[in-house]
């Protein structure tokens, strides 16, 4: 497990294997009761050129540094293609917040928390839908915001905005 | 009338958990019941009046009560968060207000306070403390279209005239800071937009001496009234350990004893500078929620006052960080000065840059914990944006809270949970 300072925010990343066994030791030792909220993140493209870019200029970046036109600063590269990350709260005297967060690839499932924290039942079933994460051991992992047969994942980098399937009744 | 004494404090609102196994949001009728043939299973809504919007509810029928409930959701989905990653900071911040259009200032504040965060701004104290009122005067629109709502759900038509009243005054401040009723754009990374109006403090205060009397009448009409109370005692109920574990938050956390409220356990504005207290009750019922809700207006006029206090003695003070890369700079400004100009454009055309990294800022939204997730990779748009949302995570409680409910029960308890559709589907 490596823990991350930032922003006045601590953050544990940890492998997939190992998230039930530290979601756990959270919840029932460190007292982190309760699950606010599920994220994931996709990088693709993460520090490429362009891609998160201003119009008028071909390599968008650093935008106020005088003079550079953003050439000179990327972001830190990511381990892999996918973050999920787990916002954990204690409710207690002493609150306190962590992150926990774990990298997938493509296709790599994430074992879901949903028997430690129930409430990750629809915060699981968004990302699935929203994203295109598996979360392994989910009892319900069907789409929940978007139609059952929608194709792709809309927050993921590579699906267009306005890129919806348009379907006209009548036709197959 | 007489209106029961409450549940000792401790005591457990009820023994066990009641939260469906192994889908904690689905209930499912028991396979004895389904073999008697006689359950009827209907859809309830999407389009019926009293959901609150768009929720769609498969409702199994025994007779009157319901055995089995899965809630289904999505019809008001409009891909908000897709749709902020592809605009510039500045222009991400009308989306946010729309996504909970009941209390859309205190929305549009966890998106520009998450912004700062990862910005590390600092805000002017006159744009913090005003920013203190406005999201309390959201807060108590909220509660007002909650209650309206609610009340006219199970009956009582006259509360929602008396509630939207008050609401239309509210509305009318809004209108004279802002220019707008709703959806109002006035916090702008690093302060307010523009600068506090002369008029609005004598309006607040006017304001602030009538909504306590209003809060008066809205409980001589309910609070003891019989009616009121047969529908919400012992409803919908919700108990400690299960209310954290569905990941509650707000009113409906605290109608079940637990004292949480992140204004006073993670004081975020000035929340640690103003007198206020945490209403907390324990029988985790329709009925404890609605108490919540109606002390919590008290005290959110309490807090107005006290920022009023403040505001009245901050006249000509600046409402906005003084930092050019970040703000706009002032109109006058750019008649003379180059330099403001080239700001003003670059700021205007291409966005202000947000340095990389990842934050979760939470506030406590009239209906809850209200967080957002924020990632940037250095550029000028957000990589990703999400919110979390209290009313979806609210909604997941309905099937533990509708055990052993009737049909009729169900509208006074999916209200009391005071979800907004378009909070839950973004």
């Amino acid at each position: 497990m490596k823990t991350v300072e930032a922003h006045g925010e601590t953050t544990y990343v940890v492998e997939p294997a190992e998230l039930i066994e530290t979601a756990t030791r959270l919840r029932d030792e460190e007292g982190f009761d309760f699950l606010s909220d599920i994220t994931a993140v996709d990088y693709l493209g993460w520090g490429d050129l362009g891609v998160s870019g201003y119009i008028g200029t071909s390599q968008g970046r650093d935008i106020n540094s005088p003079m550079t036109q953003g050439f000179q600063v990327l972001p830190e590269p990511k381990p892999k293609r996918f973050a999920v990350n787990y916002h954990l709260l204690s409710i207690s005297a002493n609150p306190r917040r962590v992150r926990l967060q774990t990298w997938v690839d493509e296709g790599e499932p994430v074992p879901s928390v949903i028997y430690i924290w129930p409430t990750a039942d629809w915060h699981e079933r968004e990302q699935f839908d929203m994203v295109g994460i598996r979360f392994d051991g989910h009892p319900n992992l069907q789409r929940i915001l978007l139609d059952d047969d929608w194709e792709g994942h809309p927050l993921r980098k590579d699906y267009p905005i306005g890129g919806e399937p348009v379907r006209f009744s009548g036709e197959e | 009338m007489t209106a029961t004494a409450p549940r000792r404090t401790g005591s457990p609102i009820y023994e066990g958990s009641r939260i469906p196994h192994p889908i904690p949001t689905v209930l499912k009728t028991s396979p004895e019941l389904e073999a008697t043939g006689d359950i009827l299973t209907i859809n309830f809504g999407p389009n019926h009046p009293s959901t609150h919007g768009v929720l769609r509810l498969v409702v199994d029928l025994y007779g009157e009560d319901v055995t089995g409930l899965a809630a289904v959701i999505g019809y008001l989905h409009t891909g908000f968060e897709k749709n902020m990653e592809a605009k510039t900071w500045w222009k991400a911040i009308p989306y946010s207000p729309r996504i909970d259009y009941v209390s859309f200032q205190n929305n549009e504040y966890v998106f520009v306070g998450a912004v700062e965060k990862l910005l590390d701004i600092e805000i002017p104290p006159k744009a913090v403390w005003m920013r203190t009122a406005l999201l309390e005067l959201n807060r108590i629109h909220s509660h007002l279209v909650w209650l309206g709502t609610s009340a006219l759900e199970l009956g009582a038509i006259s509360m929602f005239w008396y509630a939207f009243r008050e609401r239309e005054q509210i509305l009318d401040l809004f209108e004279l800071v802002t220019g707008y009723r709703m959806h109002t754009r006035y916090f702008q990374v690093g302060g307010l937009a523009e600068d506090i109006p002369r008029g609005f403090y004598p309006e607040a205060r006017k304001f602030c001496e009538w909504m306590p009397k209003a809060v008066d009448d809205y409980e001589t009409l309910l609070t003891r009234n019989k009616i009121w109370l047969e529908r919400t005692e012992g409803l919908g109920l919700l108990s400690r350990e299960d209310a954290i574990a569905l990941g509650q938050s707000g009113p409906v956390l605290r109608a079940s004893g637990v004292d949480w409220d992140i204004r006073r356990q993670e004081p975020y504005l000035a929340y640690h500078q103003v007198d206020f207290r945490v209403p907390v009750f324990q029988t985790g019922d329709v009925y404890a929620r609605y108490l919540v809700h109606m002390a919590e207006m008290r005290e959110s006029v309490r807090i107005v006052e006290q920022c009023l206090d403040r505001l009245e003695r901050m006249e000509g003070e600046p409402w906005i960080a003084d930092d050019r890369k970040v703000v706009l700079p002032p109109r006058e400004e750019l008649h003379t000065s180059m330099e403001s100009l080239i700001h003003h454009f670059k700021i205007v055309t291409e966005g202000f840059r947000v340095p990389e990294g990842e934050v979760y800022f939470p506030i406590e939204s009239p209906r809850g914990e209200l967080g957002c997730y924020l990632c940037s990779d250095g550029g000028p748009r957000p990589w990703r944006v999400k919110f979390r949302a209290p009313s979806f995570v609210a909604l997941q409680a309905t099937a533990t809270a509708m055990t052993d409910a009737l049909i009729a029960d169900m509208i006074a308890i999916v209200g009391s949970l005071d979800t907004v559709m378009g909070e839950v589907d973004r």
